[in-house]
């Protein structure tokens, strides 16, 4: 094991190689000035969702009329991913026909996000995703909508 | 040449000397007097001095790397010595039996316990889960169960379910505002009611050392069997079980250069002579007929099953180099360690510790911290972009975030393979994140 061990001079890093393609400008764009960030006092659906790991908390609000999205929101707090996501997503969402919500995608998400997600941050980044979902699915079976479920 | 000239040369060679030796002294004494100490260390690390991208590892309260002794240890164990222990009559289950066994006594020996009084789990976790089941019956409704709001998940929630099994109640004792214990709150806390008080020695994310002694004399005081996570304070303070006289305490191994997997559950001999085990299997009983079953003695009648001899032995091994090593040395390194960490970390605009930051404080080498710019996570991530390793989160300790009104916080932790130069790649990086987030 000692033909292992490495000089200790390979300790000089240097700034350029880090990699931070994780937060790009968009991602921070989004996690700055959040789109759609606020809640909304009377909507069709909603639901609140909860990362056990990091603590970050989402509330999704959906306004529907006619079949349409007209209105959606989010409020809550996390790191740059989850809240960037959920921008990203409420972006998207808006004004589409309530039904994208049934053939949602996490692909549709990554693709927003435009970035390569570790495997650590997949929850922070399908956090919005799940609770957008959730918030539709129990809409749709009629289910109470404000119950805190943990994010599997 | 003349003898004086000669002599004149020598002389000047050596004030030269002198002066390159001081000057260089004092670069390395200037703050850390031991940081060459732990760089040798770290060449212990396999892992450490193995990985391509360079590695900073400063997540040891998680777990602790192993050094190449304890790898090989393990390994040695499967290569020469591997049969189940107690059983075998061939010298082999012999030599694995005294392995295991010697393992027990250095373990008791390290915490000034007896052997008997040693009982090996898979790690703190389960050994306070085991005594919460132990302790079960005694707890009637009503009664008062006493935790504090800085404890781990393993020493909250086995007591949390304890009590809503038994119908007691759960009291907490909480932080003050300089993140130490309410020392005066559990004077009031611990009353005639309290049958048991659970305490952390250290917290995982506040690094502050609680006056265990004292919350241990309480207990006593009102007939309270006293239980203490010792998970982080095995690996940085010297454990004397006599000398605190604590009824139960519970640490693992990983936290201190042992594999994962085994862990201790130390309790008094008398107590554990009358309380009933509540793992049943091979091992633990002396004689078992279809009527009656007579239990083994201590320790083993609380070790139901195979252990995880390679584990132990390990564990022994583990021990024997931390005992190897200069105490005072690297304790001494550790704090200084701490103190120019938290010095640096106060630097960085937007850095606030969560935990005593205080030069004078005495406190473990652990740091959680938040920053203005950024979430915990995202620090985490930048942090490890640097090949610098922190942890991101609640820490397994909700109660505590969230009576501090923090969603997560950031954690560095330090162990004796830490060097200064860890330090300084930990700052470069929360510069960075500050950079990125600007």
């Amino acid at each position: 094991m000692s033909g292992l061990l490495v000089n200790d001079s390979r300790r000089e890093v240097k700034s350029e190689t880090v990699d931070d393609d994780m937060y790009q400008e968009n991602i921070l764009d989004h996690y700055k000035h959040p789109r759609h960030k606020r809640a909304l006092t009377s909507c069709t659906f909603q639901h609140h969702e909860v990362n056990p790991v990091c603590g970050d908390m989402l509330t999704f609000y959906v306004d529907v009329a006619n079949g349409m999205i007209t209105d959606i929101s989010f409020s809550g707090h996390g790191c740059a991913i989850s809240q960037a996501s959920a921008s990203l997503l409420a972006e998207y969402l808006y004004a589409k026909p309530v039904l994208v919500l049934e053939k949602l995608k996490p692909e549709v998400l990554y693709e927003l996000l435009g970035i390569t997600i570790s495997p650590g941050r997949v929850k922070c980044a399908m956090l919005s995703f799940v609770t957008v979902t959730k918030a539709y699915e129990n809409y749709v079976s009629g289910k109470k909508t404000d119950t805190k479920i943990k994010v599997k | 040449m003349s003898i004086n000239t000669v002599y004149v040369k020598k002389m000047k060679l050596t004030k030269n000397t002198n002066r390159v030796k001081k000057k260089n002294e004092n670069v390395v004494d200037s703050t850390f007097k031991y940081n060459q100490l732990a760089q040798k260390i770290k060449k212990d690390f396999p892992l450490l001095m193995s990985s391509v991208k360079p590695l900073f590892y400063l997540d040891s309260t998680a777990t602790t790397q192993k050094p190449e002794v304890v790898i090989d240890a393990e390994a040695k164990y499967y290569l020469t010595t591997n049969a189940n222990v107690h059983r075998g009559l061939y010298t082999l289950a012999e030599n694995a039996t005294i392995q295991y066994e010697n393992a027990r006594a250095q373990v008791a020996s390290f915490i000034n316990a007896r052997s008997e009084e040693v009982v090996f789990t898979s790690g703190t976790t389960a050994s306070i889960n085991m005594v919460a089941r132990m302790l079960e019956s005694q707890v009637r409704e009503g009664d008062e169960i006493v935790v504090t709001i800085m404890e781990h998940h393993s020493n909250f929630l086995p007591w949390q379910q304890l009590a809503l099994r038994r119908k007691a109640v759960l009291k907490i004792i909480p932080i003050t505002k300089e993140y130490t214990l309410d020392v005066d709150a559990a004077r009031k806390i611990i009353s005639a009611k309290t049958k048991i008080v659970a305490c952390t020695y250290v917290s995982n994310v506040l690094g502050v050392i609680n006056p265990i002694a004292d919350i241990i004399g309480m207990a006593k005081k009102v007939g309270a069997v006293s239980v203490i996570d010792a998970a982080q304070a095995a690996a940085h303070i010297p454990i004397d079980v006599r000398k605190l006289d604590c009824d139960f305490m519970a640490f693992s191994g990983h936290k201190m250069l042992a594999p994962t997997g085994i862990g201790v559950l130390y309790g008094k001999r008398l107590l554990l002579d009358s309380l009933e085990p509540v793992n049943f299997g091979g091992e633990m009983v002396k004689e078992a007929t279809l009527q009656n079953i007579s239990w083994n003695d201590l320790p083993w009648k609380f070790e139901a099953g195979t252990p995880n001899i390679a584990g132990a032995i390990a564990f022994g091994k583990a021990i024997t180099y931390l005992q190897g090593l200069p105490q005072e040395n690297v304790h001494q390194h550790l704090r200084e360690l701490t103190t120019y960490a938290l010095e640096q970390m106060q630097k960085v605009p937007g850095v606030e510790i969560i935990g005593p930051s205080g030069g004078n404080v005495v406190r473990a080498p652990v740091i959680s911290f938040t920053m203005k710019s950024a979430h915990p996570h995202d620090i985490a991530q930048i942090c490890n972009t640097f090949g610098v390793c922190i942890r991101a989160g609640y820490h397994c300790a909700m109660p505590l975030h969230t009576s501090l009104a923090i969603s997560a916080t950031a954690r560095v932790s330090f162990y004796i393979y830490n060097t200064k130069e860890d330090v300084d790649m930990l700052i470069t990086a929360l510069r960075k994140v500050n950079e990125v987030f600007a």
